[in-house]
């Protein structure tokens, strides 16, 4: 399997085996970032999502998941992100609202003053 | 008129890192801002992946302007927000304008040029059709749905492959939108590679190289465009046409450095960079005026910004307390495979080693970087791979510029891909 790694921008080719579900070989990578990245390409993708919620008075917060989610999830999270209200003020890093996904929390990578 | 050592023009990453610099170096130091905060165009960039080189993290644009930001808060640094800078004259007058001072004049030994850029708009491009609503700038884009809250549309072509518009496409599909296709004119994209697979492969978005918009349809508002493949001359291949039906159209093709103050004051400027030719402290053709980030050169990744925008500050500020130097000159150039080399000026008497900057032409592999003097090859580095969309550079270390025989060259030579 080729894959593009996304972890940083040189993205490097990298070619995975696979057979039965397990990872045989990593060939290509530069950098222990990209072998782990394959890893769990190939078995379940996961990305950082970031997007924003709406404070009460109708301002943006840009927000992310702390560690990277399911790929297959996405959708499923941006749908209980949109229901999500804050309240100024909001300070980069805290958590806007925890277990997003599995045990993951949603935080906040903006300042909203009061 | 109030006299300052250092005015930054900009008050984005390129001109808050150039302000701490110069500040930390003892120099008395203005930022101009035009807009309510400082942070500039970061603060819509709410993706993550800033950083990584510098931070050693994956921040996302906000979270990296307020590294800089808390910086310039620790300072006595002074920060003038919502005013604009109306003119830059060659003595160092800055002329502005705000809503509590009305139009003032202010006096800097040094200025940094930190103005950064702006989309190349629809206009640029000359497409036939008429002019309804629902096209955009995908910034402006941006700016609606990270920064306003709203969404411009629910069906969506993308017309170009810069990195804002790959952004754009995920952005609105998370947010709802359908995203039909990114069209491209080029056989390459010019955004980064992740950028390629994390927001439009994830997706399914489809992306068309060699493919430009033939036309946009709708009156009150834009409901289609059609499409079609080019050929080597970028002339439409007939029969090859694509008809998308659609309620937004967003555009990302380039950015162009915004220099009119540059211009104004005289300064001179680089055709393929479209910015200030500048040495290797990022002073321009101007004693004591510098510039930085981009509105010099159009960077891919902002933590160049801030490495480049440190050169500066530190520049400035030594022009400020101490003057010039008597110069020895020689110039770069674009060889090979090389579209353009920054800075174009080496100055030989300041230390330091050089960091040529450049961007190459098409994509290659396996391929060799050579800085070269006449018929001398001075360095030689080995590349993997090259792509357009991405900037590259070369370090010339301190023994080899203070040698400098005559005027050097980057070139490079690979296999294309």
């Amino acid at each position: 399997m080729r894959l593009t790694c996304v972890e940083c921008p040189m993205g490097c080719e990298i070619e995975v085996e696979v057979s039965d579900g397990k990872v045989l070989s990593v060939k290509g990578n530069t950098c222990p970032r990209g072998k782990a990245y394959a890893e769990n390409e190939v078995i379940c993708p996961r990305r950082v999502l970031t997007t924003s919620v709406r404070s009460a008075d109708g301002k943006m917060v840009s927000v992310k998941t702390a560690f990277p989610i399911k790929k297959s999830e996405t959708f499923a999270v941006m749908e209980k992100i949109n229901k999500i209200t804050v309240t100024a003020p909001v300070k980069i890093g805290q958590v806007v609202c925890e277990n997003i996904s599995e045990d993951i929390n949603l935080i906040a990578t903006s300042n909203l003053n009061d | 008129m109030k006299n300052y050592d250092v005015i930054v023009i900009g008050g984005g990453p390129a001109g808050l890192a150039a302000a701490i610099r110069a500040y930390d170096l003892g120099a008395e130091v203005l930022i101009i801002e035009r807009e309510e905060i400082t942070g500039g165009i970061l603060n819509q960039c709410i993706h993550n992946g800033f950083g990584l080189a510098r931070f050693k993290e994956s921040l996302s644009g906000p979270e990296y302007a307020a590294r800089f930001i808390d910086e310039v808060c620790k300072r006595d640094i002074s920060v003038m927000t919502n005013t604009t800078v109306l003119s830059l004259s060659a003595d160092k007058k800055v002329t502005a304008i705000n809503q509590t001072d009305g139009i003032f004049t202010l006096q800097a030994k040094a200025i940094i040029l930190a103005m950064g850029c702006r989309e190349r708009s629809k206009g640029a491009l000359n497409i036939a059709g008429t002019r309804p609503a629902g096209l955009y700038s995908a910034g402006s884009a941006q700016k609606y749905v990270n920064i306003k809250g709203y969404l411009p549309g629910k069906e969506v072509v993308i017309l170009g492959s810069g990195d804002i518009g790959l952004i754009m496409a995920r952005r609105m599909t998370l947010e709802g939108a359908k995203v039909h296709a990114v069209c491209e004119i080029m056989p390459y994209s010019s955004g980064l590679k992740r950028n390629i697979v994390q927001c439009l492969d994830d997706f399914g978005i489809p992306l068309y190289l060699n493919h430009t918009v033939l036309k946009i349809e709708g009156n009150d508002r834009v409901t289609g465009v059609v499409i079609a493949q080019v050929d080597k001359d970028k002339k439409p291949i007939p029969g090859t046409e694509k008809h998308f039906d659609c309620d937004t159209v967003l555009f990302s093709v380039g950015l162009i450095p915004e220099n009119e103050l540059t211009k104004e004051a005289g300064i001179e400027l680089c055709g393929a960079t479209k910015g200030a030719l500048v040495y290797q402290n990022r002073e321009t053709t101007i004693d004591g005026i510098f510039a930085c980030g981009n509105v010099l050169h159009v960077h891919d990744l902002v933590d160049f910004v801030s490495e480049e925008a440190e050169i500066a500050g530190a520049a400035a500020a030594k022009y400020a307390l101490s003057g010039s130097k008597e110069r020895s000159v020689v110039n770069t150039f674009a060889g090979d495979n090389v579209s353009y080399v920054l800075p174009q000026k080496i100055d030989k008497n300041i230390e330091g080693n050089v960091k040529l900057f450049f961007r190459v032409k098409k994509a290659l592999e396996k391929c060799t970087v050579k800085v070269i003097c006449g018929e001398q090859v001075l360095l030689e580095k080995k590349k993997r791979v090259v792509r357009p969309g991405e900037m590259e550079n070369v370090i010339l270390p301190e023994s080899l510029v203070s040698e400098l025989g005559g005027d050097i060259s980057v070139v490079l030579e690979g296999k294309e891909i």
